[in-house]
């Protein structure tokens, strides 16, 4: 056999995952991998720019190929990612993990930027996103906006209520999470359910002349509280807006 | 290869997939051989698209129509090589391609191959593998290599000879 035909035979087949590894990497397609999560075992997506969705499990793929219509492969984050991902769904927040948030428009992502800074724990109304993205009038659209939240628990929609200060809706399987998730986190969504009842929007920690919202851990830790119908109501008392929950809405 | 930059120019998502099914095996074992690790190859080659794609979508439709699609991506390959560009951790691992490897077919013996044309000089063994393993004519290994046809056309005389001599002193 001459040398040339030799040499010829040195070639093969296309490696086993190149296609796959190259949609990857250029973004092509999206990966997936399963989480742990306090709502059982959930599922995120991921390209190049960083994370894209988190959904429950069960029922994942039709729900994505609905709403992003992308092509899928199961495969592991870059390695960079792996460990932020648990910890950001535990958090609930991003933290340094580099979320894709280009499924959305542009209004929808200053919404979820300022979502993603909720503290743990506590929770702000949607006429609270609508002001501090200097949008107050767009309440409505700030509760769309939440509701398409591609990345629930990693930007924790769930700390956005309603502006009547009920709890609301929930787009991840439904309002009972959204309560679960409260009530996981120390938010005490019994207590914040029936301020609401109340009509109470604002809490007055006495002793420090300031008004929060409700959930905000320094009136949390108050011993004497008193309850208000509105910032109006605290502000004509001539308390002070707490500088942390800015209660301003 | 016309075909195809004529359709990467008018659809780069939808043709690109396609670039990577043509291209794919050549690169991975012109690569391979020049490089003698399977590994390293299989990341080489995968990295030469990801590059090829991202380069690709800052060209004007016009500009991907006139390309050389085989010597553009060996350019792009042996640069990768040269460099040793490994920056894996960005990157997503596809769940099998871990396990990938003991199941492609390596159809002869590779060590004592490996250790012929590490015995090449770097342009010799760079030019009989593009030649012979991935198939470029010399007009293409020139275009790849930058240097001039008959510089690549004795550099393959030269090894070729080299591994002709070499089988003959193992027996």
């Amino acid at each position: 056999m001459s040398i040339e035909t030799q040499l010829e035979g040195l070639a093969g087949g296309i490696p086993h995952g190149l296609g796959e590894g190259v949609a990857l990497g250029t973004g092509l397609a999206e990966g997936y991998d399963f989480y742990d999560s306090a709502l059982g075992q959930v599922i995120v997506t991921f390209n190049p720019e960083g994370v894209s969705s988190l959904d429950i499990a069960d029922g994942f793929e039709d729900r994505y190929k609905e709403r992003f219509g992308r092509p899928l492969i199961r495969a592991e984050a870059p390695k960079a990612w792996s460990r932020h991902i648990q910890e950001s769904i535990e958090r609930g927040s991003p933290g340094d993990l580099p979320v894709d948030l280009r499924s959305v428009t542009e209004f929808q992502r200053r919404v979820l930027h300022t979502t993603a800074g909720i503290p743990k724990g506590e929770v702000r109304p949607y006429g609270w996103v609508a002001f501090e993205i200097a949008s107050p009038k767009a309440v409505r659209a700030v509760g769309s906006a939440v509701a398409k939240n591609p990345i629930p628990l990693i930007i924790p929609c769930h700390r956005v209520v309603r502006s009547d200060g009920h709890i609301g809706n929930y787009s991840l399987g439904g309002p009972h999470n959204k309560v679960e998730l409260l009530l996981a986190e120390g938010a005490q969504p019994d207590l914040l359910e029936e301020l609401a009842a109340h009509n109470v929007r604002v809490r007055a920690d006495v002793s420090t002349e300031t008004y929060h919202h409700p959930s905000c851990h320094l009136v949390r830790s108050a011993t004497n509280v008193l309850d208000l119908r509105s910032a109006g109501a605290a502000e004509a008392r001539g308390l002070r807006a707490c500088p942390l929950c800015r209660p301003h809405s | 290869m016309e075909d195809l930059t004529k359709a990467l120019a008018t659809d780069l998502d939808g043709t690109f997939p396609t670039v990577v099914e043509t291209m794919g095996s050549q690169l991975f074992w012109g690569l391979r051989r020049i490089c003698g690790d399977h590994q390293e190859a299989e990341d080489l080659t995968q990295e030469t698209f990801i590059r090829a794609y991202r380069a690709l979508g800052g060209y004007e439709p016009a500009r991907i129509k006139e390309m050389s699609l085989r010597p553009w991506l060996w350019t792009i390959a042996l640069n990768l090589g040269r460099n040793h560009v490994r920056d894996r951790a960005r990157r997503p691992t596809y769940v099998e391609l871990t396990e990938a490897g003991k199941d492609d077919p390596e159809p002869v013996d590779n060590a004592a191959w490996d250790e012929r044309l590490a015995a090449l000089s770097g342009p010799q063994r760079t030019a009989v593998v593009l030649r012979h393993v991935a198939g470029l004519s010399i007009a293409e290994i020139s275009e790849t290599t930058g240097r001039p046809e008959g510089t690549v056309k004795a550099d393959v005389h030269r090894g070729l000879a080299r591994l002709r001599e070499t089988i003959e002193g193992e027996t």
